[in-house]
């Protein structure tokens, strides 16, 4: 008899312990639009999209309406922490980015995003680059979780200060007939360190950096073939794009600084380096690490080698989301011929829009940090021609890989030889 | 029975039980359960973002058993947790000794030794990862004074691990010199004056007296630094700022096990095996705890 009384006090207390827990938990969630009350928009992004402006139009014509951005500096860790929110079906915001190499990953898992082609995606399908607007819908063709944004979009941007200091020419034209070729471009390197008379400041900011560009060059696929199998091996075109890299390392025309890290981030300002591989979305990048006090000294040319695409982006509404209709609006919006010029004003970003290739604010826009350097022709140029690179699923992981074993020898710890195999057994390890 | 006989029952036998429910509740729902599910997950083919995609019962930890990667994160983690705790409970020792004695201003020395706890653990991260940088780091600048060439601190293996065990016990030092210090104070000052009557040395004091009875504390500062040390994470993280910094390094010279954990469940998105390791981890502690228990349980038959 007390044994079950005492039970139940116990179960009545377990009971009061995790009410209050409750009570806690819902204590700080926000209104959401059931009744035309204020809407909270999250958007959450990597980098720079420019859409400060943006952001006010929209709110101005949906009172009521509220938007907050998150930007993650840091693309690695961006993809991770998405991926880790749209899993747990919380906490992703009601408007993410997608990135070109996590693209593939989520459209295996499209149930957890809003399926846009029931919202009038279908009608938009000439506003995209074909292989755009296919890059976020699942190969039935029946689901399309994101629209387009910007496409990479390849150039080398330059210091003009480091150039004329080491007797290269500084006119863009002229420079970028140093480079017609990846060979061309590293002869150019060494006749750059020869004449600088500074150890400190080197040709290139690192390996990993110029790795990717030559990649992405030209290739249709890079660690993956289309049925996602791992042919990092079998490609040649990842073995070559390894090879001219670690070239340029050898021929001491590498800063050896890693992408993102404070060094590299102060190697802008300081000087460091005179060349880094610039798709469109790195212009506002360098502006924004290289800082006023070295405007004018940067500049843009071709990219030795052709055109090719690295990076671009999509925006997606996360079925978890609670105001999905303002979102997808929102991401229409964003994503329209409108939104994508603004931010190519903005930051310079690529749009996707191929309609916007011909228009003259594109065709005409100069960039006053790159010693106004005709950023819409340069970027628009190959961009028509672009072919899309085949990402797989795990592309991050092998990328990661890849660039850590570059880097061992940049560090020397390691030859490149030795470097290459790890490379390979890591990538199959991390391709599962 | 009446009511009011049972009512003083079960003040007296089951109020005890209703107090301390709410925290095996908690414990249950946040400790246990965690657990019990993790090795659920841990016996399956389980990718971030698809779910469930298959028993594959214990070929996670066969893998494991032959993954080079996790014995080399192991080796990282047992390497930083020793250069980093054998000194650190040293020095909250000889702080605590220091702390007990009669010097002046003697609250702001206390409250001083545990500011770094405080301190946010990124802010630290930041802090020494800049003093250790290559090109422009203070440590690199002073041992260049004395003529020392300048140490890739986050390339090496060796310097990493110094350098992310300095952190550690930057940070740590003077929380475990207070808590040794409160046991310090809890021992009789009778002790010590029958000591001084018998002609006891400083040091033998130290050892006979102090040290035994410190017993229970070291073995709780022990035990805390041990879990601490073992799941170490954020400060080796932030040591490798920039891309792919979870890998801990190019060639994963400072990857705790922690770490790779999360590689394993989120750039690798195999939740399946990233559960292994986190289950195999917990083990280890377990493990290496009962082991710290019995080794400071000898220091009893010291004298």
């Amino acid at each position: 008899m007390s044994h079950t009384r005492r039970s139940r006090w116990l179960a009545g207390a377990a009971a009061l312990a995790s009410l209050s827990m409750l009570a806690t938990a819902c204590g700080g969630s926000d209104s959401d639009n059931e009744s035309g009350e204020d809407v909270t928009l999250r958007v959450n992004l990597f980098g720079k999209f420019g859409y400060t402006e943006l952001y006010k139009q929209f709110e101005k014509e949906h009172p009521g309406v509220k938007i907050v951005e998150t930007a993650e500096g840091d693309l690695g860790k961006y993809n991770t922490a998405l991926t880790q929110r749209i899993a747990a079906g919380t906490g992703a915001g009601d408007v993410v980015a997608i990135e070109e190499g996590q693209a593939v990953n989520f459209l295996a898992s499209a149930d957890k995003f809003v399926n846009l082609q029931d919202h009038g995606a279908n009608d938009l399908t000439d506003q995209y680059l074909p292989w755009k607007f296919e890059g976020a819908t699942t190969a039935d063709g029946e689901t399309t979780i994101g629209l387009g944004t910007d496409v990479g979009g390849l150039a080398m941007c330059y210091r003009r200060d480091l150039f004329e200091k080491a007797g290269l020419p500084t006119d863009r034209e002229a420079v970028a007939a140093l480079w017609p070729t990846w060979d061309a471009f590293i002869a150019t390197g060494e006749k750059f360190q020869d004449g600088i008379g500074d150890a400190k400041a080197k040709f290139i900011d690192s390996a990993t950096n110029t790795y990717n560009s030559i990649l992405m060059q030209g290739a249709d696929h890079t660690y993956f073939d289309r049925d996602g199998e791992l042919v990092i091996e079998s490609n040649p075109a990842v073995k070559a794009a390894w090879d001219k890299a670690l070239e340029m390392d050898e021929k001491g025309i590498s800063a050896e600084l890693k992408s993102f890290s404070p060094e590299w981030n102060a190697g802008f300002k300081n000087g460091d380096f005179a060349t880094i591989a610039c798709p469109a979305w790195m212009t506002g990048y360098i502006k924004d690490q290289a800082g006023e006090e070295n405007a004018g000294k940067w500049d843009i040319a071709t990219v030795p080698g052709g055109s090719g695409n690295w990076g671009g982006s999509w925006l997606a509404v996360p079925e978890a989301s609670e105001n999905q209709d303002v979102a997808i609006e929102l991401v229409k919006f964003l994503s329209s011929a409108d939104g994508q010029l603004a931010a190519f004003k903005e930051v310079g970003n690529l749009p996707s829009n191929p309609n916007l290739y011909e228009d003259p604010a594109l065709q005409e826009a100069t960039n006053p940090y790159f010693s106004d350097a005709p950023v819409g022709q340069l970027f628009v140029a190959g961009a028509a021609n672009l072919e899309p690179v085949f990402l797989g699923a795990k592309n991050q992981p092998v990328r990661d890989a890849v660039e850590n074993a570059m880097r061992s020898v940049e560090n020397g710890q390691r030859s490149s030889s030795e470097a290459w195999s790890t490379a390979v057994s890591d990538a199959e390890k991390a391709a599962g | 029975m009446h009511l009011r006989d049972r009512l003083a029952r079960f003040d007296i036998n089951g109020a005890p039980y209703v107090f301390i429910a709410p925290f095996f509740v908690l414990f249950g729902i946040f400790g246990l359960f965690p657990l019990g599910y993790t090795l659920w997950v841990s016996l399956h083919d389980w990718s971030l973002l698809g779910g469930n995609e298959g028993w594959v019962g214990f070929a996670n930890y066969t893998e494991l058993v032959g993954d080079e990667y996790f014995w080399n994160s192991l080796l990282n983690t047992f390497a930083i947790f020793v250069i980093a705790t054998v000194p650190q409970i040293l020095a909250a020792l000889a702080l605590a000794q220091v702390l007990n004695t009669s010097l002046r201003a003697l609250t702001f020395w206390r409250i001083g030794v545990i500011i770094p706890t405080a301190t946010s653990i990124a802010a630290v991260g930041i802090i020494f990862t800049m003093m250790f940088s290559r090109d422009f780091g203070i440590i690199n600048w002073l041992i260049g004074l004395v003529g020392v060439e300048p140490i890739a601190w986050n390339q090496e293996r060796l310097p990493s691990w110094l350098a992310i065990a300095t952190m550690v016990d930057w940070r740590w030092t003077g929380y475990n010199a207070l808590i040794l210090l409160a046991a310090l104070q809890a021992v009789p000052k009778e002790l010590y004056e029958s000591a001084r009557l018998d002609g006891a040395s400083a040091l033998r004091q130290f050892r006979s007296i102090t040290i035994p009875m410190l017993r229970p504390t070291l073995m709780f500062v022990v035990t805390v630094a041990t879990i601490g040390g073992i799941q170490l994470f954020t400060e080796p993280l932030l040591f490798n700022p920039g891309a792919n910094a979870i890998t801990g390094g190019d060639t994963r010279q400072f990857q705790t096990s922690a770490m790779y954990v999360v590689e394993q469940a989120f750039t690798g998105q195999r939740f399946g095996y990233a559960a292994t390791v986190a289950w195999i981890l917990f083990a280890i502690i377990v493990v290496v705890s009962l082991v710290n228990s019995l080794l400071v349980r000898r220091i009893r038959s010291v004298d």
